[in-house]
């Protein structure tokens, strides 16, 4: 039997929408392992976010100190991996965000883990669906070291809910803390009113086509209308037309919202892995034979420049007519 | 600068995924440099070159590093003529490694080749597992800077101020030597790589990583290249994370091109029920 760590992220005393996928998995885990699922919050404002974190699992651990300020790899990895060992794990998760995959090779290092990043599904208490191949394939792994380290993907798991009672919240001391003489500068962060990508309903992306920054203003009144977030191919983000976090695909962000809008944009294969398991594509590009119109549930051949003013006044329309 | 650069070779991703007996069918596959990887030398050489008159700095060294197949070491060649100046091709057959393993085998190389820097892909675009350079540092104790869109060597070349994508933005963050550098995309950028060497000046193509010259193919047939086993650096040729099966995702339903937008949108209304 062993108990189910699950590293989640948090701001302002809450978890992070991607954290509740991160739960979500780890509580279908402790049904094969046996053992319960505990959360462990670190960094800054941890201890503050127990008490909303509680409502998630029967265990939580907070690890607050000044050292652990900014989030590092080196200072983060060896409290995971510590508590993981103290508390009997035999998995420990972090959903696959920048942070997750940056931490959990290195909690995996240090517990002799094997890993499986980025699943989609689990099957039994030691194998998990994984996309391959930029998702144009999924492999089956299993693992059999003693400890599992594992990244879901966000957009694989539903949200989990909270439990019908609030767990217990421990503190736990950080210990000796050692950067390795790395230090957090600083971030240049991209401020937004919309939602994140990775949670968003509605997603807008801009490609090559749009040819300049500028020319996304007017996906970005289409996103706003709808509540979406913004995002873009490589080509895009490459050319500085927008932020490069914007990047959906591969080697981007993974998405599934409802609506997909890919706009400009050809449908190279890097990108599709990022988007393909949305529910609805919309592809609007003004060459018929692009490979984005073969993975599109509705394809408008058209330049930009004339459709999306229009879908813009057309869905105004629809919402007055509501 | 001596700078480690592990590669790995990957089927083209250009070509289309076939199942053969549950797995993936690779008879006649073609195979080139993982793109990350071949950034990461890219990047190697960007670090001890300087870029405006296409000469190396002395002193410095870049060695390639793959655990694969024999003919595995075309893709090795292929770094070598881009400019790296040695190799080490670790024979072994893709059924007997997992991380676990290249990580083991990669820090046994480190211990006797102990260079000032490991620069390497963020993942492998085959498997996408995006672990073994964070799995290294791990292992290693050594710090850490992972999907590197930027670096700036230090005056003192002993530490290095790296730009990383992450969500929401990029972060930067400061590592001294040695440590280990993954890459993301745009660290082939015109001015990603600044080494305080290259005059700032000087901009690079920015349209991905230098294509071997002629010169540079010839150049890499003399290149040192020695052959080795996993084995010999104390590990077990052993994976612990096994691949059962491979399956296709099933396709997406045929979609359907609509003549104009208030056709788009009635649909999108009607029929998806996303408006
Ligand atoms: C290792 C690796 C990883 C990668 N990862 C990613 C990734 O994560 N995400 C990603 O997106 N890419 C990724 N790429 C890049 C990918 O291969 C493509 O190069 C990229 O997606 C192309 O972007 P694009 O479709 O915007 O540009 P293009 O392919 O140039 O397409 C532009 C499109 O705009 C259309 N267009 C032009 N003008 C108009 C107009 N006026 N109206 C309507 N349509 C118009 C054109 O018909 C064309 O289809 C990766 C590549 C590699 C090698
Ligand atoms: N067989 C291998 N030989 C050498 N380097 C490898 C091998 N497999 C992975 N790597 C390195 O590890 C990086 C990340 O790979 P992965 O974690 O498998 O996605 C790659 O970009 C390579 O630099």
């Amino acid at each position: 039997m062993g108990n189910i760590l699950a590293f989640c992220e948090f701001t302002d005393g809450v978890l992070r929408s991607s954290a509740l996928s991160n739960i979500a998995f780890a509580r279908e885990a402790a049904t094969h392992h046996g053992g319960e699922v505990i959360i462990i919050l670190v960094g800054a404002g941890a201890a503050a976010a127990g008490a909303a974190a509680s409502k998630f699992a029967p265990k939580v651990i907070t690890v607050e100190d000044p050292g652990l300020a900014n989030y590092l790899a080196e200072t983060y990895a060896p409290i995971v991996a510590r508590e993981a060992k103290a508390n009997n794990a035999t998995v420990v998760t972090a959903t696959a965000t920048a942070v997750g995959k940056d931490l959990l090779p290195r909690v995996a290092a240090l517990l002799d883990a094997g890993m499986a990043s980025d699943i989609a599904k689990t099957t039994g208490k030691d194998t998990f669906i994984r996309p391959i191949l930029a998702g144009n394939a999924y492999s089956t792994v299993q693992i059999s070291t003693p400890i599992i380290c594992v990244t879901p993907r966000q957009s694989e798991f539903e949200p989990a809910a909270e439990l019908g009672s609030a767990g217990t919240v421990t503190a736990s001391a950080a210990g000796a803390i050692d950067a390795l003489g790395a230090s957090f500068e600083r971030l240049d962060a991209q401020k937004s009113d919309r939602p994140d990508l990775g949670d968003a309903k509605v997603v807008v992306s801009g490609g090559r086509g749009m040819k300049t920054g500028e020319n996304f203003k007017v996906l970005e009144e289409l996103a706003d209308l709808l509540g979406a977030a913004m995002g873009a191919s490589r080509a895009a983000t490459d050319a500085g037309m927008v932020p490069a976090d914007w990047q959906v695909g591969q080697t981007g962000k993974i998405v599934a919202p409802n609506l997909y809008f890919a706009v400009a944009i050809s449908g190279a294969i890097q990108h599709l892995a990022g988007m393909k398991g949305s529910k609805t594509i919309v592809a609007i590009n003004k060459n018929k034979d692009e490979p984005i119109f073969q993975v599109a549930d509705y394809g408008l051949v058209a330049d930009w420049e004339k459709a999306i003013p229009e879908l813009i006044t057309e869905i105004k329309k629809l919402k007055a007519s509501r | 600068m001596k700078i480690l650069v592990p590669v790995k070779r990957v089927p083209d991703p250009t070509q289309k995924a076939k199942i053969k007996d549950g797995h993936i069918d690779l008879a006649g596959a073609s195979w080139i440099v993982n793109t990350f990887d071949e950034y990461a030398v890219e990047t190697a050489l960007r670090l001890c070159e300087n870029g405006a008159e296409n000469a190396r700095i002395a002193g410095s060294e870049i060695i390639v590093v793959s655990l694969g197949p024999d003919d595995a070491a075309k893709e090795i060649r292929t770094c070598l003529a881009m400019g790296a100046d040695r190799a080490i091709h670790v024979v072994t057959t893709d059924e007997e490694i997992d991380s676990l393993v290249v990580v083991k085998v990669l820090q046994g190389i480190i211990a006797s080749e102990k260079p000032d820097l490991v620069v390497m892909g963020k993942q492998a675009v085959d498997g996408d597992a995006n672990q073994v350079g964070q799995m290294l540092a791990g292992r290693l104790g050594w710090p850490q800077a992972t999907f590197a869109a930027s670096i700036e060597v230090a005056v003192d070349k002993k530490s290095l101020f790296v730009g990383r994508e992450v969500d929401g933005g990029v972060e930067y963050k400061s590592v001294p030597v040695p440590s280990v550098i993954t890459v993301d995309l745009r660290i082939v950028g015109p001015k990603a790589v600044k080494n305080n060497v290259t005059p700032e000046t000087h901009v690079y193509s920015g349209e991905g990583a230098r294509l071997p010259s002629l010169k540079g193919i010839m150049a890499a047939k003399k290149k040192p290249m020695v052959t080795a086993k996993v084995a010999d650096y104390g590990a077990e040729p052993k994976a612990m994370i096994k691949e059962l099966s491979v399956t296709l995702p099933p396709p997406r339903a045929a979609g359907e091109i609509v003549p104009d937008v208030v056709t788009l949108v009635k649909k999108l209304a009607d029929v998806a029920k996303v408006l």
